[in-house]
């Protein structure tokens, strides 16, 4: 097996086993944090395969991690105070059910990415950059001064979201769950990698006209990658709303964009588990610097000053070469 | 809205136009001629802003705050360039805008750490300190005018620097081709030092000027950077002018959507709706302009292909 | 973490035994996340030192503080952490509406008492309110509301409104409204974070008002009060207590001069154990104290009169004992209305100088054992 692979494993293996641990030993706050981390790794998975793989930075991912997040947030709030969501000539009833708030996540965030895709896609490099962090930055405000959903306050939910046969406020059951998304999605953009959408716009990536006179949409295949990207981040959003049953517009912040990145980059950029490791390592440098000092945070920054200038390939890139195989 | 109110937000909106010029054209430089993103542009700003205030509280003289403010983000800007920026120029634009963003947690949380949490005190000097009259009756705050003015004077000083002078040459030759400058035997990194501290110098200039009327504190930066971005895009990216264009088109839009949309939504809703969600467009108003510039031209007003 | 929160739980299952045995013995472990790092860093330091001043010399706490970086999620994550790792048994701290939103009510759902230092978001106090949560500081409502009082009773006629977009900003002006009976000239709400009010401002001026009355925490607040400094306008300024604390007025300084704002403490109030107080943050810390430092200050008394009376792990009887608030508070007459807000007096400040600093002063009581609207809707 090559490196990347073995460690790859570890890293996937990771998760569950320090969650079983923590088990063990009843410290339950350990799962909450690994879950967290998990869900951040989903978010980061998502924008991996439009920045990673499309070459597309999106400094506006935000946006789509909290129209998931308010998508559970909406939902559950009319279930929990038995309101109809829309009452006019079709009447939408909340739901506390966790997969059909998925579905609705799932489908408003990549009809927001289809739109918000439509319109950036025309332009490339820094234009592309600031457009994305242009249309983040229009939802935070818009979820700041928008009363009818607690505006800057957010939405608090009592209760976490029913999945059929668990008890989800449980800690490892929920982690159970969340870990199951993590690895099916991981194991779908494994595939999409190494499937002709993934090889084509990985080539897309490193020369647009190449592809495009193998008679390929380079505009049309990036659409594609930023709307399955921005899905995958919203699923993440609803996830990360139920583990803190609660939504407010930092969800959709641009330092929220700038952690996804961050993740990624953390973790080696394109590379399939990159994001899961960056999540993990960003989660627990957060764990243990904090409450070594105040100021904290420039520690953080320094770490991630330093892996950008000297550690190109990431944690992943450090630890298993530098080649990066996309899958 | 009488016609005089009217004048008064239309200077306003020029004023607050022409501060984001002031950060807008660092910028827009610096990407010209390095082809560099720097987020740690804001952080510049604020140590413009705090040198200011620390030294008018030693001297209290703004003259002197003003110097201090320029010199400290000058060396500030020539310091993160020689040790960090330099090794950024060959990078893609993700690995910029990670290692700027780390250097914005630096900066605040260090300067957190040497200044404390709470907010700094820095004045307008006593002799600015009141409103003046305009023709037209109009009373307008001198402190101000006086911004408006040093902006515009700036603004003219880029243009003749990029235009007349030996160094503005270079800036130019280097924004069109990299290599054949350093094949003119110009010192390119000697070039792109002075460049990024010329860049920095504006931005402290920037923080002083304004946190004599706003508020000195950690992570002023940031909302003035993300502004001064959408200012360079719309503008285009590497432009002068875009970016003098595009910042009074920003703070025109910001100041005076934040006036007329809650009275627009007043002709055909009730008071307190229409405030709330005149508000709130009026908030996005400036993204919603950068979206629609950019839909018609990919690369902003004055952009190259 | 993993190694870490092994060695940890090593320890723990080592001293295990012990720790239950121990029954808490006359301590209790109060578990402290408020606002330590980034922008609104100043509130959360003062409640904290506060806090840590009264509880100083008195082993009857063990304290963990967390910094909460004023973002929701990290304080529901570290509600979690003190909640399911440190086994807290009191909560507080949080300074911001929405991280108590975040955080209280799960809290108080999982059996923890919360003893609010800062927020008091109305849902908490009417049909939100829990037997286990304690409001310390104040109900969002109560400074404006009392503003509004004051304003009557001191021929103010027509009022120009101004606050962030934002729920506690709709919610104080909604608050002042409430209890002013004079004419609203206009409501205008800013962007959250604006810190530029020259257009305001000049809407301010145009208007026939006689006065303002604003909310602008933080750096907003600077902000605006330097440039209507130098804008020249010539009408009343009025606001409540947030924008003009001693934190903030140290960087306004003599723009801020002639202000009046409510709250229900100053430096200089005139009761038992104020001047102490004051003297022995100042000794402690070298700096003024600001109202939150006050807060934070109440707050550790309020628990320990509470510890003196029954064991934390008799709920009711511990409930009841705070609900006495038999302490001796720095602000006076201090009791806990039936939904556990206080009843207490709203002062009216005069921003002044003194000496070289500038600072606040009593001018006169805006309203006396001012409680909150939203009692009525609370059942428990």
């Amino acid at each position: 097996m090559r490196r990347e692979t073995i460690l790859n494993t570890l890293l996937y293996l990771a998760m569950p086993v320090a969650a079983a641990l923590a088990l063990a030993l009843d410290e339950p706050f350990l799962i909450t944090l690994i879950t967290r981390a998990a869900i951040f790794a989903l978010a980061a998975v998502g924008l991996n395969l439009a920045l990673g793989l499309g070459g597309l930075v999106s400094l506006g991912h935000a946006a789509f991690f909290g129209i998931g997040g308010y998508a559970m947030g909406i939902l559950a709030h009319h279930a929990q105070t038995y309101t109809p969501v829309i009452d006019s000539w079709i009447v939408l009833e909340g739901t506390k059910s966790m997969p059909v708030i998925w579905l609705v996540a799932i489908v408003s965030s990549a009809l927001a990415a289809l739109a918000i895709g439509a319109l950036s896609l025309r332009t490339s490099g820094v234009y592309f950059i600031m457009i994305t962090l242009a249309f983040g930055q229009m939802f935070y405000y818009f979820a700041i001064s928008w009363p009818a959903y607690g505006g800057e306050d957010g939405l608090s939910i009592y209760v976490r979201n029913d999945f059929p046969g668990l008890n989800t406020l449980d800690p490892m059951q929920f982690f159970a769950l969340v870990f199951a998304i993590l690895s099916a999605v991981l194991w779908w953009m494994g595939r999409l990698a190494r499937a002709p959408f993934g090889l084509a716009l990985s080539a897309a990536r490193q020369n647009a006209e190449r592809v495009e006179t193998v008679g390929l949409g380079p505009f049309r295949l990036r659409l594609v990658a930023f709307v399955i990207s921005g899905a995958v981040t919203g699923l993440a959003g609803a996830l990360f709303a139920d583990l803190n049953r609660f939504v407010s517009p930092t969800m959709f912040s641009w330092q929220m964009s700038g952690e996804f990145i961050v993740f990624i980059v953390l973790g080696g950029v394109g590379r399939l588990f990159g994001p899961v490791a960056g999540a993990m390592l960003f989660v627990l440098l957060e764990h243990l610097l904090s409450p070594v000092s105040d100021f904290w945070l420039i520690y953080v920054g320094a770490i991630l000053l330093l892996v950008v200038l000297f550690a190109r390939g990431g944690l992943i890139g450090s630890l298993a070469g530098r080649e990066v195989a996309h899958g | 809205m009488t016609p005089i109110l009217l004048i008064e937000q239309v200077l306003n909106g020029l004023q607050s136009g022409i501060t984001l010029f002031l950060m807008a054209a660092g910028l827009t430089l610096i990407f010209g001629v390095m082809g560099l993103i720097n987020l740690a542009h804001g952080s510049l700003y604020m140590v413009g802003a705090f040198a200011a205030a620390a030294v008018a509280g030693w001297t209290g003289s703004f003259v002197l705050a003003l110097g201090a403010a320029l010199a400290a983000a000058a060396a500030a800007g020539m310091i993160i360039e020689m040790v960090v920026i330099r090794r950024l120029y060959d990078r893609d634009h993700l690995d910029q805008v990670l290692a700027t963003f780390a250097l914005i947690l630096i900066f605040s949380e260090g300067t957190r750490w040497v200044f404390g949490s709470f907010p700094l005190y820095l004045d307008v000097p006593a002799a600015l300190s009141g409103p003046v009259t305009l023709p037209g009756g109009i009373l307008y705050p001198s402190y101000r005018l006086l911004i408006i003015v040093i902006g515009l004077l700036i603004a003219l000083g880029l243009f003749q620097l990029i235009a007349r002078t030996r160094i503005g040459i270079q800036i130019r030759a280097g924004e069109s081709d990299r290599e054949m400058i350093a094949a003119l035997g110009v010192d390119i990194s000697r070039l792109y030092t002075i460049v990024f501290a010329l860049g920095a110098a504006l931005a402290g200039l920037a923080g002083a000027l304004v946190g004599a009327i706003q508020s000195v504190q950690v992570g002023m930066g940031e909302p003035v950077l993300i502004l001064a971005f959408v200012v360079i895009v719309i503008g285009g990216i590497g432009s002068i002018k875009g970016a003098l264009v595009g910042a009074l088109l920003v703070g025109l839009t910001d100041t005076l959507g934040g006036v007329l949309l809650p009275l627009l939504f007043g002709l055909f809703m009730d008071p307190s709706s229409a405030t709330t969600i005149g508000s709130a467009l009026a908030s996005m108003s400036i993204y919603i302009l950068m979206a629609l510039v950019l839909l018609f031209r990919p690369t902003g007003l004055y952009g190259g292909a | 973490m993993k190694m870490k929160s092994l060695v940890a739980a090593a320890c723990m299952a080592l001293a295990g035994t012990a720790a239950l045995a121990d029954g808490h013995g006359g301590k209790l472990k109060v578990g402290m996340i408020t606002t330590l790092s980034g922008g609104g860093a100043g509130l959360g330091i003062d409640v904290r030192d506060g806090f840590l001043l009264a509880a100083k010399g008195s082993d009857m706490l063990d304290i963990v503080i967390e910094d909460d970086q004023q973002k929701p999620d990290i304080a529901v994550q570290l509600a979690d952490k003190m909640i399911q790792s440190e086994k807290v048994d009191v909560l507080t701290g949080i300074i911001w509406s929405n991280l108590a939103m975040a955080v209280v009510p799960s809290a108080t759902a999982q059996g923890k008492f919360y003893l609010s230092p800062n927020a008091g978001p109305s849902a908490l106090a009417g049909q939100g309110c829990s037997p286990l949560y304690f409001n310390v500081a104040w109900q969002n409502d109560a400074f404006y509301e009392a503003g509004g009082l004051w304003a009557n009773d001191n021929d103010i006629e027509k009022v120009f409104l101004m606050a962030p977009n934002y729920p506690a900003g709709i919610d104080g002006m909604t608050g002042f409204k409430r209890t002013f009976e004079g004419e609203i000239v206009n409501e205008v709400y800013t962007k959250l974070g604006q810190t530029d009010y020259a257009a305001e401002i000049a809407q301010i001026r145009a208007s026939d008002a006689d006065t303002v009355y604003f909310f602008l925490p933080g750096g907003m607040g600077i902000s605006f009060m330097k440039q209507w400094a130098g804008s020249g306008v010539d009408k009343n300024v009025m606001g409540p207590a947030f924008s003009f604390d001693q934190g903030i007025l140290g960087a306004i300084g003599e723009a801020a001069l002639g202000v009046k704002n409510t709250a229900h403490w100053a430096k200089d109030l005139d009761v038992p154990g104020n001047a102490e107080f004051v003297q022995a943050f100042q000794d402690e810390y070298g700096r003024l104290p600001s109202l939150y430092a006050a807060q934070g200050y109440d707050t550790a008394l309020l628990l320990m009169s509470a510890m003196g009376k029954a064991d934390v792990n008799d709920q009711d009887a511990f409930q009841a004992a705070l609900k006495e608030a038999d302490f001796q508070s720095v602000r006076g007459d201090f009791a806990f209305a039936d939904n556990h807000h206080p009843i207490q007096d709203i002062y009216m400040r005069e921003v002044v100088k003194e000496g070289d600093v500038v600072t606040n002063k009593i001018i006169g009581v805006a309203a006396s054992d001012h409680s909150d609207v939203y009692g009525a809707e609370c059942k428990m």
